[in-house]
C-alpha cells in the first residue's frame, strides 16, 4: 500500500472550557497523495477542528499527526505549514493584503522569497485562478468568490502538497461557489494536489475521491460519494443534503416506483430514467 | 459623513507630485510643517505661499480640494486668530475696550496665525490627495526603521497600520449593514437629545467591536496557516524608488530654506 501523506493516529481534542464532550474523540486517518477527500458532517461534528489539527493550528490532548512521515510538533510546525495551504470560510477575514497581489504575496514574504522570485510566483498562481485583470485592486471591489479565489491564489503561490479547503464556499453564492470549485478542481489536475475539503455543500463533496461522514467528533461513515450518497436516508437523519438524483429516487420511490439502490450522478439518472420505460 | 471630509482621501492621478516618493512626500510634508515656524514677515510668508501654489499646481489637482480641506476646520481657525487679535499686546494700538485690544502686533499674529493653518492644511492635504494610503504606510515603516535600533517594533506597527487601512472599508460596510439592521429594528440614530443619541450608538457600537474581535481572531489564525511568524526573515513584495524627481525635491526645499532665513531679516 501507498505511503499515507498525512497521517492521524487516535487524536483526541476538547476545547478549552468544555467539559462534557471531545471536539474530536480517537480519531484515526490516513489521506494519500493526490487524493480529493470531502469531510462532510453537520455543525459542530468536529470538522473545522480536525482541518485545523493537521497543520497545527490546534494541539490536539492525545494522539500524534504525521505529514510526510514527519510528525507535528513545535519544531517542525512551520515546516508543515509550508507543506499544507488552508483556505478559509470568510472572504474578508482571511485577506491580509491591501491589494489582491499583496495578499498573494503575503505567504511568500513570510517565508523569505526573494522579490524577483516573488514577482513570477504572484503572477502565476494570479494566473491560475484566472484573477491577473485584478492584480491592483483592493478588496473591498471584489465579489466573495473572487475573493476566495484571490485567496486560493495565496495558497497555490506557496507551492503547497496538500490543500484544506475549509468551508471555503460556505459564504458564497452559487455562482461563485462554482467558480472556486472549478478552480480547485482544474489546479488540483495540474499539481496533483492532495485536497481535503470540509463542507456542508454535497456537489462539491462529490467530486471527492473518497466522504468521510463525521458526528460528535467521530468518523462514522467513509467511502466514495456514491457508496456514502446511496445511504441517503441515513444522511437525511444526520442532518445533511444529498444529491439533487438522491433526492430524486427518494420522491420516485414514495410514488412506488422501483429506483435501483446504487448512487446515480445526473447523467446516469437521466439515463437510467430513458431506459427505464416508465410510463406513468 | 465620510464624503465632506477631504482630508486622508486619495485621488489618483498622473503628475510630478502623484509619482514621487512617498517618503519624500511624507518627509517634505513634516518639514515644510516645521519650516513655517520660521517666517516672521510678510515676505517670507509670501514666500511660502508662492511655494505652496506652485506645488499644488504640480499636482494638477483643481483648488476647489484644497479650499474643501481647510472648511471643516473653519472655525478653530477662527477662534484662534479672534482670540491672537483680541489679546496680543504691542505696537500702534487701535482700539481698547475692557480686556481686550486690538493692536497691531495683535492684527499681525492674528494673520500669520491664519496663513501658517492654512498653508499647513494645504500642504498635509495635498500629501494625502496624491498619495495612496498604502504608500503611506510604507513609507510610515521605512522612515521608522532606524528606531529598531532602540527596539521600536517598527514591521509590527507597519503592519498594524496597513491591516487596518485594508479593513477601513470593510468596517464601513459592516457598520452600515449594523446600523440598517438596527433601523429595521426600530433603532432611531441620530434622533432626540444628546443622551438618547448617545443611547442609540450602543446598539451599533456593540455588535460592530463584536465582529471585529472575531475578524482579529480569524485574521490571526489565516496568518498563522500562511507561515507567519513575526518580521523576522520575511522579504518584501513592494519596494520604493528613490527616483531623480525626488532629488529634485530635496533640493528645492534646500533652496526654500536658504530664501527664506535670509527673508527673515
Amino acid at each position: 500500500m501507498e505511503t499515507p501523506l498525512i497521517e492521524l493516529k487516535n487524536i483526541t481534542f476538547k476545547y478549552h472550557g468544555e467539559e462534557e464532550k471531545n471536539a474530536l474523540n480517537d480519531v484515526s486517518l490516513n489521506i494519500y497523495p493526490g487524493e480529493w477527500v470531502a469531510l462532510i458532517g453537520h455543525n459542530g461534528s468536529g470538522k473545522s477542528t480536525l482541518a485545523k489539527t493537521i497543520n497545527g493550528l490546534i494541539v490536539p490532548n492525545a494522539g500524534d499527526i504525521f505529514v510526510k512521515g514527519e510528525k507535528v510538533t513545535e519544531e517542525t510546525l512551520w515546516d508543515i505549514r509550508r507543506m499544507i495551504g488552508m483556505v478559509f470560510q470568510n472572504p474578508d477575514n482571511q485577506f491580509v493584503g491591501s491589494t489582491v497581489e499583496d495578499d498573494v504575496a503575503f505567504g511568500l514574504e513570510n517565508q523569505g522569497v526573494p522579490r524577483e522570485d516573488m514577482l513570477t510566483r504572484v503572477k502565476d498562481a494570479l494566473e491560475k485562478v484566472r484573477m491577473s485583470d485584478f492584480m491592483i485592486k483592493e478588496p473591498a471591489r471584489l465579489s466573495g468568490g473572487q475573493k476566495q479565489r484571490v485567496a486560493i491564489a495565496g495558497v497555490i503561490a506557496l507551492r503547497p502538497d496538500v490543500i484544506i479547503l475549509d468551508e471555503a464556499t460556505s459564504m458564497l453564492d452559487p455562482q461563485g461557489r462554482k467558480e472556486v470549485i472549478d478552480t480547485i478542481r482544474k489546479i488540483k489536475e495540474e499539481s496533483n494536489l492532495t485536497v481535503i475539503s470540509i463542507t456542508h455543500d454535497i456537489d462539491e463533496a462529490a467530486y471527492a475521491n473518497r466522504v468521510l461522514v463525521m458526528r460528535e467528533g467521530e468518523i462514522i461513515q467513509e467511502g466514495t460519494p456514491g457508496e456514502i450518497f446511496s445511504h441517503g436516508e441515513e444522511l437525511i437523519e444526520l442532518g445533511l443534503d444529498v444529491p439533487f438524483p438522491e433526492k430524486l429516487k427518494a420522491a420516485l420511490k414514495e410514488r412506488e416506483i422501483d429506483v435501483p439502490d446504487t448512487y446515480l450522478t445526473e447523467e446516469g439518472m437521466v439515463d437510467w430514467l430513458w431506459t427505464s420505460g416508465l410510463n406513468k | 459623513m465620510m464624503n465632506k471630509l477631504i482630508l486622508g482621501r486619495y485621488i489618483p492621478g498622473d503628475s510630478f507630485i502623484h509619482n514621487l516618493d512617498p517618503r519624500a512626500k511624507l518627509v517634505a510634508s513634516f518639514y515644510f510643517i516645521a519650516i513655517i515656524f520660521l517666517c516672521n514677515n510678510f515676505a517670507s510668508f509670501g514666500l511660502m505661499f508662492a511655494f505652496t501654489l506652485f506645488a499644488i499646481l504640480l499636482s494638477k489637482i483643481s483648488v476647489r480640494f484644497f479650499i474643501k480641506g481647510v472648511k471643516p476646520l473653519i472655525w478653530l481657525i477662527l477662534f484662534t486668530v479672534i482670540l491672537q487679535v483680541l489679546f496680543s499686546q504691542g505696537g500702534e494700538v487701535y482700539f481698547k475696550w475692557g480686556i481686550f485690544t486690538i493692536s497691531e502686533w495683535g492684527l499681525k499674529n492674528g494673520a500669520y496665525i491664519f496663513i501658517r493653518f492654512v498653508l499647513i492644511i494645504f500642504m498635509s492635504t495635498l500629501l494625502t490627495l496624491t498619495t495612496p494610503p498604502l504608500s503611506l504606510a510604507d513609507a510610515i515603516e521605512y522612515l521608522l526603521r532606524p528606531l529598531k535600533a532602540i527596539k521600536f517594533p517598527a514591521h509590527e506597527i507597519s503592519l498594524m497600520l496597513s491591516i487596518a487601512l485594508r479593513f477601513v472599508p470593510t468596517l464601513m460596510d459592516e457598520t452600515e449593514k449594523i446600523m440598517n439592521a438596527q433601523r429595521a429594528r426600530g433603532v432611531d440614530f441620530g434622533e432626540g437629545n444628546l443622551m438618547q443619541k448617545m443611547k442609540a450608538i450602543v446598539p451599533l457600537l456593540i455588535p460592530l467591536f463584536v465582529s471585529s474581535f472575531n475578524r482579529a481572531e480569524d485574521l490571526a489564525i489565516a496568518m498563522e496557516a500562511r507561515g507567519y511568524q513575526g518580521g523576522e526573515g520575511r522579504t518584501k513584495y513592494r519596494v520604493l524608488h528613490w527616483e531623480k524627481n525626488d532629488t529634485f525635491v530635496v533640493i528645492g526645499f534646500a533652496i526654500l530654506t536658504g530664501l527664506l532665513i535670509w527673508l527673515r531679516g
